[in-house]
């Protein structure tokens, strides 16, 4: 296992979308970080069950996307794409679905390449199915098996990339995000979650392995994403969210600590910190994301992105055409863009404006800055062990908006401010020790069932 | 300063122990526990509520004068039985089955509570049979079901279908809500009640049993 003690990156400079210190290259010659930003589509069923009858028509539903998105490659001339798949919980309660939907996806963009030299790949990620009444445990039992029989069946269709949208300590942080409990989401993030990683990611490393298919990532967005589309609804502080995002750096790293070589998935924002510290390529969602949900990111999360996705749209019809060959083109524009101005020496003015223009705006936009980033992972890395690093990561979060609103570089109303302070207040009351700190708040989680997590 | 202003106040800072004390206090000297509950308990959730829907306060906050609602209720309980104070009403909460989106819907249970409503929430993923088995066991006046993934909004289709086919339907509205559910989309499944977000869920809910 590989344990950061450093951040891969030192100089801002190097700090830009398109390009990562170590580029995932495919055998069709696309590569991750390489140089050149490529569009990540991703798209989920209109309405409708799923269930063995309804087979017939959700494949007919991923063969119209996938047969509109190749299309609308080809015609747009792009460089490449990344088409991910999400199974849904059906998909991954019954393996054989969710291998067959990854086929089916998979077939169709490799004809493509074939046919017309438009590189695809395929991003496969079984969705995580450990929650619930009926889990037994999160590492065997039922669920367990399900999933990894799903990322073995998947793994074998000839698909690119494999990730997950892992859930330990998910039951936990619900009600930190709820309550504004940033001792609970240290803990669901750093205790739970990092402890989960390290019992899920070894399994995925050893099917990617096996298979030939890629260990990518795992982002928190059951975690972090929830707490920035609830700061966006006015329910919970903004600076709360922002303080989350960057704790749960801490946690997605685990999956590069255990060998995932990344793009790491769209919808985990802290990928630009998982970025500065592995050198991996990244995947990030902003303003084409709006579709799935909205976010005050919509710009500066392409600072560093490597590829540029819209997080998920419905098969559904627009003016334009079906919704994912729209969201598709939407994409590729950006890519365009982002690439000319790589081509002319300006990626780094691009860069700026896109930070620029959105970090003074919103606490979480300002969290993303790439000069925030860095500063603090280069801190993170310096703590041992998970929880240090996330109450460490909280910490500089918080000092960093501070910083920020007084320079006038970051608006923060009355309501945030006072929350700031709460916030300051509840991180230095934490122990320093992990063993304490554990037994501090274990009580304290109702939903929590140590005995699935071997506690 | 009465002493219902004074539990209203401490509610809705949430000091769940201070307002404990003070309903003590208030039933040691002799007040009703219906006005209690009415003049103190609900008063001081209303305020808060309203706080929230002007985006005065955020939901922790709601949720700690909740909390604090909740601790009270079980110190006033017995009393308001005894004096044959009868709950607003009782409802059934979850997400559907296949659904695991959990937040939406605990924040609906909880300001529902803070409504003076009997919540029982389910979880989630849950059938049209675990609906329906709670609500005759609870004796619910409305079922609420919550979705979030376009793959299980049908469900909520099954658990009206489910009340229908049980003969029971008119005994019940059914609510639903969650990120892609609409009012058209309750009205094609023949849902009685949609609500677009926590706070208007719960007053709605209040609406129906007031």
């Amino acid at each position: 296992m590989k344990l950061f003690k450093a951040t891969a990156y030192e100089n801002l400079a190097d700090f830009v979308y398109g390009k990562a210190l170590y580029p995932v290259t495919l055998k069709n010659g696309m590569s991750i970080g390489g140089g050149t930003m490529y569009p990540e589509i991703n798209f989920t069923l209109p309405e409708m069950l799923i269930t063995k009858e309804a087979m017939p028509e959700v494949l007919r539903n991923y063969t119209e996307i996938v047969t509109g998105i190749c299309e609308r490659a080809r015609e747009l001339a792009v460089p490449g794409f990344v088409a991910e798949i999400e199974t849904l919980p059906p998909m991954t309660e019954n393996p054989a679905w969710g291998i067959e939907v990854c086929k089916t996806v998979v077939d169709i963009i490799k004809e493509n390449e074939a046919k017309y030299g438009i590189k695809g790949a395929v991003r496969i990620t079984p969705n995580d199915i450990r929650e619930g009444k009926e889990l037994e445990h999160m590492w065997r039992g039922r669920h367990w098996e399900a999933m990894l029989k799903t990322f073995e069946g998947c793994a074998k269709t000839g698909a690119d990339f494999m990730s997950i949208e892992s859930v330990g300590g998910k039951e936990v942080h619900d009600e930190a995000v709820m309550y504004c409990d940033i001792a609970k989401s240290i803990f669901a993030l750093s205790v739970l979650g990092c402890t989960d990683m390290n019992k899920l990611w070894p399994e995925i490393v050893k099917i990617a392995d096996k298979n030939g298919i890629i260990a990518a990532g795992d982002t928190a967005c059951g975690f972090a994403n929830t707490a920035m589309v609830m700061a966006e609804k006015n329910y919970i502080p903004k600076v709360f969210a922002s303080t989350v995002r960057v704790i749960s750096a801490v946690r997605s790293v685990v999956a590069v600590e255990n060998g995932a070589k990344g793009p790491h998935k769209d919808c985990g924002y802290e990928g630009v910190y998982v970025k500065a510290i592995t050198g991996t390529p990244i995947s990030m969602e902003g303003k084409t994301a709006a579709c799935a949900h909205l976010s005050p990111v919509g710009n500066i999360a392409a600072c560093m992105a490597d590829l540029w996705s819209n997080e998920s749209v419905q098969n559904i019809r627009l003016l334009g055409g079906m919704a994912p060959t729209v969201s598709f083109e939407q994409l590729t524009y950006d890519c365009r863009l982002m690439n000319e101005a790589t081509k002319k020496g300006q990626s780094l003015l691009m860069r700026d404006l896109y930070a620029d223009s959105d970090s003074r705006l919103n606490p979480q936009a300002y969290v993303l800055r790439p000069n925030v980033v860095l500063e603090i992972s280069k801190e993170i890395v310096k703590e041992d062990g998970y929880y240090p690093r996330a109450k460490k990561a909280a910490a500089l979060a918080l000092a960093h908006m501070e910083k920020g609103y007084k320079n006038g570089d970051l608006e923060l109303d009355d309501r945030e401010l006072t929350w700031l302070e709460n916030l300051n207040e509840a991180i230095d009351a934490l122990p320093a020790d992990t063993e304490a700190f554990t037994a501090q708040i274990m009580g304290e989680c109702e939903k929590l069932d140590p005995k699935k997590y071997d506690m | 300063m009465s002493i219902f202003t004074e539990i209203s106040e401490a509610l809705q800072k949430g000091k769940r122990k201070v307002v404990t004390e003070l309903v003590q206090k208030a039933l040691d000297e002799n007040a009703s526990a219906n006005d209690i509950l009415n003049n103190a308990l609900l008063a001081g959730m209303d305020i808060i509520s309203e706080k929230f829907k002007n985006n005065e306060v955020f939901v922790p906050e709601v949720l700690m004068a909740a909390k604090a609602m909740n601790e009270a209720m079980a110190l006033l309980k017995p009393h308001l039985t005894e004096q044959g104070v009868e709950p607003m009403g009782k409802a059934v909460i979850g997400t559907v089955k296949g659904d695991m989106h959990d937040i939406g819907k605990n924040l609906v249970a909880l300001m529902m509570e803070g409504k003076g409503i009997e919540v029982t929430d389910l979880g989630v993923d849950v059938s049209a049979e675990m609906f329906y088995d709670a609500f005759e066991r609870e004796g619910a006046q409305i079922i609420a079901c919550s979705s979030l993934l376009t793959t299980t909004m049908g469900e909520m289709k099954n658990v009206v279908d489910y009340f229908t086919q049980k003969g029971k339907r008119d005994d019940v509205k059914i609510m639903v809500g969650g990120a892609l559910v609409t009012d058209n989309f309750r009205q094609s499944i023949g849902a009685d009640l949609y609500s677009p977000d926590a706070a208007t869920a719960a007053d709605l809910a209040k609406s129906i049993l007031a």
